[in-house]
C-alpha cells in the first residue's frame, strides 16, 4: 500500500529552485534512502513532505489525503513526523520535556517516554538533564525519539549521521533498523551511500533538485549511485 | 528611619510594577513582541472594571474577577486577528501594530469615558496599614498587590515547568517552526499566551486603578514602568521581572524620599545605569573573545 505519494513537487527557496519536478512513492513499511550531494535538494524536499516548507508546485498524498495546504503540526497529528538536520531540539527543555512536547500531537500507538527509553537506554541516566548539556549522539537519540513520541506512521530522517562519531552513528543506525523492523516506514536521507544501501530497502538519488536514480537497494550497486550522485548517470536517463 | 519606609514602599510598589510588567515579558519571551499597547491594554481592563462597579454596582474585587475571563478572551482575538498576521509580516511590524492599538485604545477610552481622571474604590483595605513604628507604616493594600504578584508569578512558573501548555510555550519561544514539527500549533500557543498576557495586564490595570487615579491616556506611562521593570530584571525572565519592578520601585520611592520631583528621575536613572552596565559588559566580553580570537 502507498502510504506517501508526492507528485510532481517543485520548491524554491526565493529564486532558487531547489526542488524540480520530483514525483516518488512510498510504500507503507519500506526503509526508503534518498541520497545525492549538498545542495541536491533532499532537505527541501523532507520539509515540504513534512509540511515546513511550502511547494511551488505539485501534491503531496499521505495515506490517500491531500496534504499539501495542511500545516506541519496536522501532518505530525496524520503521522508524519521529521527529525530534521542538525536536530534542533529545545535547548532550555530537558530530555523528558524535549519528549514530553511531541505528546501534543501523539497519536495512538506504542510510544511513550518509557518506549523511548527502552530503544535508547542512553537517555535513561539523562531524562533531568537539559538538551543543551547532551553530546551529538544524546542529542540524536533525543531528536529521534521525540519523533516517536508522536507515533508516527511515516519517520523523516535528515542526516541522522552527520557530526557524529562512528560508533555514535552505529548505535542510531542499530535502533533505525530495530525500528524498521517494527513496520515503521522510513524516509531517510544519508550522504554515506555505503550505509544507506545497507540499512533501506529502495533508494533514490537527487541530483540538483530532480530524481535521477531510483532502485530497490538490492539491485542497486554503488557504482550506479555514485555515478548518479555525481551527476555522471544523468545523461544516461538512469531515474526509474 | 524615613528611609527604610522609602525602602519598603519601594518593595511594595515593585508588586505593581511586577504585575504590570508580567504580560510584557510573556509576550516578548514567547513571541519576541514588544507589546507597546501593554499599558493601554491595562488600562482597558481599568475601564471595563469602571464600567461594572459604576454601572453594574458590583464591588471592585468582584468586577476584577469578571473582568479577567473577558481579558483573556479579547487577548486570544487579539492575537488571531491582528498580531499573528503583523507577526507574518516581519519584526518591526508588531511594534508598528501595537503603537497603532495603542493610539485607538486611547481615543477611544476618551471617546466613550471622557478626558476626566476616575479612580476605582478599593475598600476599606484601600485605606489601612498597619503601623509598625512612628514612621514607618505598611500599607495593606500594597501588601496585598504585591502578593498577588507573587502568586501570578508562581502560576506562570508553575505553567510553565509543569504543564504540556507551559513545554509547548517554552518550546515555541525556542523554536516555533520546530515546535511545529513535533505537533504543536504554534499559532494557537502564541494565542493562548496573549490571552494569559493581557489577562495579567488587565489584572493590574484594576489594581493601578485601585491605588491611583486613571485617565485615557495614562497608557503610555503605565507601559514606560512595565517596560524599565522587564529590561531591569532581564529581558523574558519572569522573577527577574519581580527583581525589576522591585528595583525601579525602591529607586523611586528612595528617590522621592530626597526629593518627590525626583519620583519619576530616580527610576528612569536606574534604568539607564542598567542600561549603560549591560552595554558595557556585553561590550567587554565581545572584545575579550575578540582578543582571544586573534591570539588563537
Amino acid at each position: 500500500m502507498t502510504l506517501l505519494r508526492v507528485e510532481a513537487i517543485d520548491a524554491r527557496h526565493g529564486l532558487l529552485q531547489a526542488v524540480r519536478d520530483v514525483s516518488l512513492d512510498v510504500e507503507e513499511g519500506e526503509t526508503l534512502a534518498l541520497v545525492g550531494a549538498n545542495g541536491a535538494g533532499k532537505t527541501t524536499l523532507l520539509r515540504t513532505i513534512a509540511g515546513s516548507h511550502r511547494p511551488a508546485g505539485g501534491r503531496i498524498v499521505f495515506d490517500g489525503a491531500d496534504v499539501t495546504r495542511v500545516r506541519a503540526h496536522k501532518r505530525v497529528r496524520m503521522g508524519i513526523a521529521l527529525v530534521p538536520e542538525g536536530r534542533r531540539l529545545f535547548p532550555r527543555l530537558t530530555v523528558e520535556e524535549n519528549l514530553l512536547v511531541a505528546s501534543a500531537a501523539r497519536r495512538k500507538g506504542p510510544w511513550d517516554v518509557e518506549a523511548v527509553l527502552e530503544v535508547f537506554p542512553l537517555l535513561r541516566p539523562l531524562r533531568g538533564a537539559r538538551a543543551a548539556s547532551l553530546s551529538g549522539g544524546e542529542q540524536q537519540a533525543t531528536a529521534i525519539g521525540r519523533a516517536l513520541m508522536t507515533n508516527p506512521r511515516l519517520l523523516l530522517l535528515d542526516e541522522v549521521s552527520l557530526g557524529l562519531a562512528p560508533v555514535v552513528v552505529e548505535r542510531v543506525y542499530a535502533s533505525l533498523a530495530e525500528l524498521a523492523e517494527r513496520g515503521t516506514t522510513i524516509v531517510l536521507v544519508e550522504q554515506d551511500i555505503g550505509r544507506a544501501l545497507a540499512v533501506s530497502t529502495r533508494v533514490v538519488c537527487m541530483l540538483e533538485g530532480r530524481l535521477v536514480l531510483e532502485g530497490p537497494a538490492r539491485e542497486v550497486t554503488r557504482e550506479q549511485v555514485t555515478g548518479a550522485y555525481f551527476g555522471l548517470a544523468r545523461t544516461a536517463g538512469a531515474a526509474g | 528611619m524615613n528611609w527604610v519606609n522609602a525602602v519598603i514602599h519601594g518593595i511594595l510598589l515593585g508588586g505593581v510594577y511586577a504585575l504590570l510588567a508580567t504580560g510584557l515579558s510573556l509576550m516578548f519571551g514567547v513571541m519576541r513582541i514588544i507589546n507597546l499597547a501593554h499599558g493601554s491594554l491595562a488600562l482597558l481592563g481599568a475601564y471595563l472594571a469602571f464600567l461594572l462597579t459604576e454601572h453594574a454596582g458590583v464591588s471592585t474585587y468582584f468586577a476584577l474577577i469578571a473582568v479577567l475571563p473577558i481579558a483573556l478572551l479579547f487577548g486570544y482575538v487579539l492575537q488571531v486577528t491582528m498580531l499573528e498576521r503583523s507577526l507574518r509580516a516581519g519584526e518591526l511590524v508588531p511594534l508598528l501594530t501595537t503603537f497603532g492599538l495603542l493610539i485607538v485604545i486611547a481615543n477611544l477610552l476618551q471617546y466613550f469615558f471622557s478626558p476626566d481622571v476616575h479612580s476605582l474604590p478599593s475598600g476599606s483595605i484601600g485605606s489601612a496599614s498597619w503601623r509598625v513604628s512612628s514612621t514607618i507604616t505598611i500599607p495593606w493594600f500594597d501588601v496585598l498587590i504585591l502578593g498577588v504578584a507573587i502568586f501570578v508569578l508562581v502560576g506562570l512558573q508553575l505553567l510553565l515547568t509543569r504543564t504540556q501548555l507551559g513545554r509547548e510555550l517554552r518550546a515555541t519561544a525556542a523554536d516555533a517552526e520546530t515546535a511545529e514539527l513535533v505537533g504543536v500549533n504554534a499559532r494557537g500557543v502564541y494565542a493562548r499566551a496573549t490571552a494569559i498576557a493581557v489577562a495579567t495586564a488587565a489584572l493590574a490595570g484594576v489594581f493601578y486603578a485601585m491605588r491611583s487615579a486613571f485617565d485615557p491616556f495614562a497608557g503610555p506611562s503605565q507601559l514606560i514602568y512595565a517596560f524599565e521593570a522587564v529590561v531591569i530584571g532581564g529581558v523574558g525572565s519572569l522573577w527577574g521581572t519581580l527583581l525589576g519592578g522591585i528595583v525601579l520601585g525602591v529607586a523611586q520611592t528612595v528617590g522621592a524620599q530626597i526629593d518627590v520631583q525626583y519620583f519619576a528621575l530616580a527610576g528612569h536613572l536606574v534604568f539607564l545605569a542598567v542600561l549603560v552596565v549591560r552595554a558595557v559588559a556585553a561590550g567587554g566580553l565581545r572584545r575579550l573573545s575578540f582578543s582571544r580570537t586573534v591570539t588563537a
